[in-house]
């Protein structure tokens, strides 16, 4: 990593660790107050736990034209992000992703026109769904689009488990760290009133509200494609499948939530001060939650359009979008939820002791 | 860095008092939390409430902005406050630290109502958090404001918008005009621009004068000018200034401040509370000739921290070294600065910029004088220096393990004691009558209760109890009057 982040991060974290007036608002916060100075694994745990609700910029005394010059959600986000990138195998190509909102575009631009090609995908509508597209080059293409590139996200954990100090994982650490991912514990201000993301010093439970809707939806829509692929293997059930169906149910009302999510999540993002968030990267949030909402967008369209002359196109687009979400998977914001959920497990073993 | 007070314009005959529309029912002048407090409790009573905060917004709210709890009285658990903190006990408490100079009713007053203080503090978006790590011994006395005194800042402005009050920032208010105790409007310096506003009624809450230096040096002499200003640089005490000179009746020791001993590298305002320097307990502190002179084990610190303000003022230059050694190191709160680290006591004497022979002379002795016995860290524990001119009476143990560690400590002015006299519902007399319609709250009136000393919290229950007051009082008077 940069010496530069950390050494900003270090120190404002010395700044406010004589003070300790945020205490309450997240676990970065009690975190720090086990360290009496700060090195690089204290400093780069502390940054993944941090949320990004600014409400420690928001009620610090310190912040600039104050000569302290406070900004902590920017300072560890500065560093966060750079965490992810530094661990990562292919740290160049995570700062180009992350800074880079277009290249994911283009990827999906480039994605579309391979599948033309190699799909044949005709431009007419059928019935069936594999006469679009063959089950067969489906799974021949996203398997090594999947398996790869969580193999290299999980290369970067490995090493960031290494650097963290984390220990062998218990249940206990990973129902506590499940608990607060599951709840977005750290992004509710410490008594429930919210953060400060979009709204100044005003608190507000809406990038909550926006981003379970977006991970749960996710998490359905990826439940969907789970069972789905059960039932075509174990059981022989081949798609399309009837509306109720699981892989359906599940299916569209996750396309629901992550689109509905995904777009309030981009609305918070316009809204939001980039003062506070990380350093030349907005452009690649920006390309990630829109990817996001076009992987899921397009899914639903899909689906309601099926049968119909652009039903065709609408594959293409969708199955695009998949493409370029997965190969840079390891480059781009999802990595956020992986190492933040390491570091919610390595804060759950910590704060035992 | 200090900053600039506007004039007042000679040219512009602004004030014309009785003349021209009167817009606004409350004028509150100041902007932290005795003024939030009363602007709300105005506009809740439905007046038009205008709010004048000399700082800009980024800096608003005073020195409330640095502060971080405030105390409550409570019968039982209450929220974050543990067990039960009684008004006797309350009262006792702030009699131990002024030694008797209060007022108790208003001092009762300001104990009783703290208790619906807390769940009015609630209702406004104020949020509590329990205490703050190393402050446990304030878990039962004092609520801790998450995210501390700004959090609650906002929180009030925001109610003061909701509520759609006027704010005004970069607004100092130069001159208040009151004839024959009756207020008639202020004249006010809005971003270079200066006019002449009118209102029913107004609620000063505008602070101390501790930032103004040349008031400090007349009432200290030139040590004030080495002293540093640990909250904001715009309670320079003009309105205050204004009001006395006019007749305003006046409590409170002009020349007596509360200063504690922070670290010399703060800046000169707005350091606050994490320039403060904890370990003096377990160090020596020396003059800038080498020497002892004090004790610095005579009490628990959050006991003593207080009186070191003054020790050190009165030492020459107005500085101090607080010296410690490896054994110590973890004991206290992680400062902002990093001390001065050496391994040896010439080194450190050397890097700090004092006379070494002087220094290992002190230290030799220091060491000489300590004696065997158990160290407790968090008690007093009665390890004392034997035959030493001063004593060392508690946690004196021998600074013989490198490396050695040096702070340099300056007087940090927290507040200034002179301020109005009021009476229960906050308002101000001349000449010992009241006001028809001039209000007082927080540390502008904050003398009468505190005569002298201090008690931790108190600053912020005196400013909500009587900014509420103040600012009820005001509306009503001015709904009579509209
Ligand atoms: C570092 C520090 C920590 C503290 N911690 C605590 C604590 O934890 N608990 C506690 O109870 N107390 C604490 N105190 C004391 C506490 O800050 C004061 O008692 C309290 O803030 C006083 O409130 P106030 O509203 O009267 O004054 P302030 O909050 O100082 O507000 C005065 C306001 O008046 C404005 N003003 C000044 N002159 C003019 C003018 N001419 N025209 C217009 N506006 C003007 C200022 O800009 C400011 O907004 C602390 C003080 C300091 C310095
Ligand atoms: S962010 Fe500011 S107020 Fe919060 S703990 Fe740090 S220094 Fe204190
Ligand atoms: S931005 Fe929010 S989550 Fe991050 S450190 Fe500050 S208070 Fe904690």
């Amino acid at each position: 990593m940069q010496a530069k982040a950390l050494e900003e991060a270090n120190r404002q974290l010395a700044i406010c660790n004589a003070c300790r007036y945020c205490e309450g608002f997240c676990a970065s916060f009690q975190a720090m107050t086990r360290y009496r100075s700060f090195d690089d694994q204290s400093i780069i745990h502390m940054a993944n736990l941090c949320h990004n609700c600014q409400a420690c910029y928001h009620s610090c005394q310190y912040t600039c034209p104050h000569e302290f010059d406070l900004n902590i959600p920017k300072a560890l986000a500065d560093v966060r992000v750079e965490s992810w990138e530094s661990h990562v195998p292919g740290t160049v190509i995570a700062e180009k992703v992350q800074s880079n909102g277009w290249i994911i575009a283009l990827l999906t631009v480039i994605a579309a026109i391979l599948f033309g090609l190699i799909g044949n995908i005709p431009w007419v509508s059928d019935a069936n769904f594999y006469s679009l597209i063959s089950h067969n080059s489906l799974v021949a293409v996203f398997t090594p689009l999947f398996i790869g590139p969580l193999l290299v996200l999980f290369m970067g954990l490995y090493r960031y488990w290494d650097t963290v100090g984390g220990e062998w994982i218990g249940w206990n650490d990973l129902s506590v760290a499940f608990k607060a991912a599951g709840t977005m514990k750290n992004l509710d201000g410490g008594m429930g009133q919210g953060c400060n993301y979009e709204k100044s010093d005003r608190y507000s439970q809406t990038r909550k509200w926006a981003h379970h809707a977006t991970m749960y939806g996710f998490l359905l829509c990826f439940a969907a494609t789970s069972v789905a692929t059960i039932m075509h293997y174990g059981f022989g059930l081949e798609a399309p499948y009837p509306f109720l169906s699981l892989p359906k149910l599940l299916g569209v009302s996750g396309g629901i939530l992550l689109t509905l999510g995904t777009t309030k999540l981009l609305y918070l993002k316009m809204k939001s001060d980039p003062k506070l968030g990380v350093s030349d990267r907005r452009s690649g949030e920006y390309g990630f939650i829109l990817i996001l909402w076009l992987v899921s967008t397009s899914g639903l369209l899909l689906y309601w359009l099926g049968g119909t002359a652009a039903a065709g196109a609408m594959l293409n687009i969708h199955l695009a979008s998949i493409a370029a979400f997965f190969v840079t998977l390891p480059y781009t914001k999802m990595a956020h939820g992986f190492f933040r959920l390491a570091a919610l497990i390595r804060e759950a073993q910590l704060s035992k002791a | 860095m200090p900053i600039e007070i506007p004039k007042i314009d000679p040219n512009l005959e602004l004030i014309r008092p009785g003349e021209g529309s009167v817009i606004y029912d409350v004028i509150v002048v100041g902007g932290g939390n005795a003024a939030l407090c009363a602007a709300i409790r105005a506009a809740e009573s439905g007046a038009k409430v205008l709010l004048l905060e000399r700082a800009r917004r980024s800096y608003r709210g005073g020195n409330s902005r640095h502060t971080r709890n405030f105390r409550c009285m409570h019968q039982v658990p209450k929220g974050v406050l543990t067990n039960a903190y009684l008004e006797d006990e309350f009262f006792e408490d702030l009699l131990k630290v002024t030694k008797g100079n209060t007022d108790e009713s208003l001092a009762r007053l300001a104990i009783r109502s703290s208790e619906e203080c807390y769940d009015w503090m609630l209702s406004q978006g104020v949020y509590f958090q329990e205490s703050l790590s190393g402050t446990l011994s304030l878990s039962r006395t004092n609520a801790f404001f998450l995210g501390g005194g700004k959090a609650l800042v906002n929180a009030y402005y925001n109610r003061l918008d909701d509520l759609g009050v006027d704010v005004r920032y970069l607004a100092t208010v130069l001159d208040v005009v009151v004839q024959d105790r009756v207020f008639d409007g202020v004249l006010v310096d809005i971003k270079g621009e200066q006019s002449y506003i009118r209102a029913h009624a107004v609620v000063l809450a505008s602070g101390g004068f501790e930032s103004d230096k040349e008031w400090l040096t007349r009432a200290w002499g030139d040590a004030a000018k080495n002293f540093l200003i640990r909250g904001t640089p715009y309670n320079t005490g003009e309105v205050l200034k204004n009001l006395l000179d006019k007749g305003a009746d006046q409590v409170g020791d002009p020349t007596q401040c509360h200063a504690v001993a922070i670290d010399g590298r703060a800046p000169e305002y707005d350091g606050g509370i994490v320039t403060r320097v904890d370990c003096v307990p377990f160090s020596v502190v020396l003059n800038k000739n080498g020497e002892r002179f004090y004790d610095e084990g005579e009490d628990v610190w959050p006991k003593r921290y207080a009186i070191w303000g003054r020790l050190v003022a009165s030492q020459p230059d107005q500085v101090g070294y607080a010296i410690i050694d490896q054994k110590s190191h973890s004991l206290f709160m992680p400062t902002v600065f990093t001390a001065t680290k050496a391994d040896s006591i010439a080194e450190l004497a050397e890097q700090l910029g004092l006379p070494v022979k002087a220094v290992e002379k002190t230290i030799w002795e220091f060491n000489a004088a300590c004696q065997e016995g158990a160290f407790h860290p968090t008690e007093l524990d009665g390890l004392s220096t034997k035959e030493l001119e001063p004593a060392k009476t508690n946690w004196a143990r021998p600074i013989d393990t490198a490396p050695f560690y040096g702070y340099e400590l300056r007087p940090g002015v927290t507040f200034t004691y002179l301020g109005f006299k009021v009476d229960g519902d906050a308002r101000v007399s001349f000449s010992n009558e009241r006001a028809t319609n001039v209000w007082a709250a927080g540390e502008i009136m904050a003398g009468s209760i505190l005569g002298e000393g201090y008690l931790a919290g108190f600053g912020m229950t005196i400013g909500t109890v009587f900014g509420r007051i103040a600012g009820k009082e005001a509306a009503d008077y001015a709904s009579q009057s509209a």
